[in-house]
């Protein structure tokens, strides 16, 4: 993974030229526009619709409904507002403006519905079920004696190869499928802190397996 | 045996990945790319191996694209 301190070599960032309706945004929402109540009402009401849009696409997957998720939405809308115009300055028309005011109110409903999680946690973080790993992958039970050995030698490289954070997070997310984002809030951490350790535990994990023997010796996916 | 490949493919790991942090900043750039037909994979490589690997990033460019398509509407 690439380091997030380190400069990736990819198309650099340029100021763009705003179109019409992004120069209309910025400038309506700016604090000495007579129109600014109106432009932050009209941002408002998008902003909920897209939330909803948003819960409503993953609802099905999701352990909330009816009114609770259309509150979420309407939560998620008026949080991503107060985080657009704290941070209006830092939109360059790279983008539309509605597509970076979307992205906000996005995020911010991934957030709530990590932290909902935790209103009906299913198992603590200290647990370790290991019975569930042959399952998450679907190894099948009548095929166990192929695969028993692998598995065992993948928890013992958790428990040697893993830090103890790599390894709460490793069986938090894989052993009892919580979900990432409810282990960022659980944690008080970040998306990109959490998903780095993961990554790392990967790649140790993988490394092991494939120096036993259980594993190809191929160590990057190039798809 | 689906296990030992399933299991193959949660462990491998794609050097180019940018990380959350990078993905979440670029990502309505990236978005409004692949909503417009353009090589966005091709020009944020990072990125597109990122969202590949990482589900949470991934439902969020999903939900981002779905709405600059439109389909939040």
């Amino acid at each position: 993974m690439v380091p997030a301190n380190r400069t990736v070599h990819e198309t650099p960032v340029t100021a763009a030229r705003l179109d019409a309706e992004s120069a209309e945004w910025l400038q309506t929402l700016a604090e000495t526009c007579p129109q600014r109540d109106a432009a932050l009402a009209r941002l408002h009401e998008m902003l909920v619709r897209i939330a909803r849009g948003e819960v409503a696409r993953r609802g099905p997957r999701l352990r909330i409904t009816g009114p609770e998720l259309d509150d979420l939405a309407y939560q998620a809308a008026a949080d991503a507002l107060l985080a657009i115009t704290g941070k209006i300055g830092q939109f360059r028309g790279e983008s539309r403006f509605t597509t970076w005011a979307y992205k906000f109110v996005i995020f911010e409903v991934s957030a709530k519905i990590g932290r909902h999680f935790w209103r009906h946690p299913s198992v603590p973080l200290d647990a370790e079920d290991w019975d569930r790993l042959p399952d998450r992958f679907g190894f099948d039970p009548a095929q166990e004696a192929e695969w028993r050995d692998l598995l065992a030698a993948l928890r013992r490289a958790v428990e040697e190869e893993l830090t103890p954070r790599q390894r709460v997070v490793f069986v938090a997310i894989v052993l009892h499928d919580v979900p990432l984002d409810a282990l960022v809030a659980e944690l008080a951490s970040s998306r990109n802190a959490i998903y780095k350790m993961l990554f790392d535990a990967r790649r140790k994990l993988r490394v092991a397996l494939a120096a036993n023997g259980y594993l190809g010796n191929d160590t990057s996916r190039r798809s | 045996m689906n296990g030992w490949s399933e299991l193959d493919r949660f462990l491998q790991t794609d050097p180019r990945d940018v990380g959350c942090a990078q993905a979440m900043e670029l990502l309505h750039i990236y978005a409004e790319l692949v909503a417009a037909g353009a090589l966005a994979e091709q020009r944020y490589p990072g990125i597109a191996a990122h969202l590949r690997a990482c589900g949470p990033c991934g439902e969020d460019f999903e939900g981002l694209l779905a709405a600059v398509r439109g389909g939040a509407h």
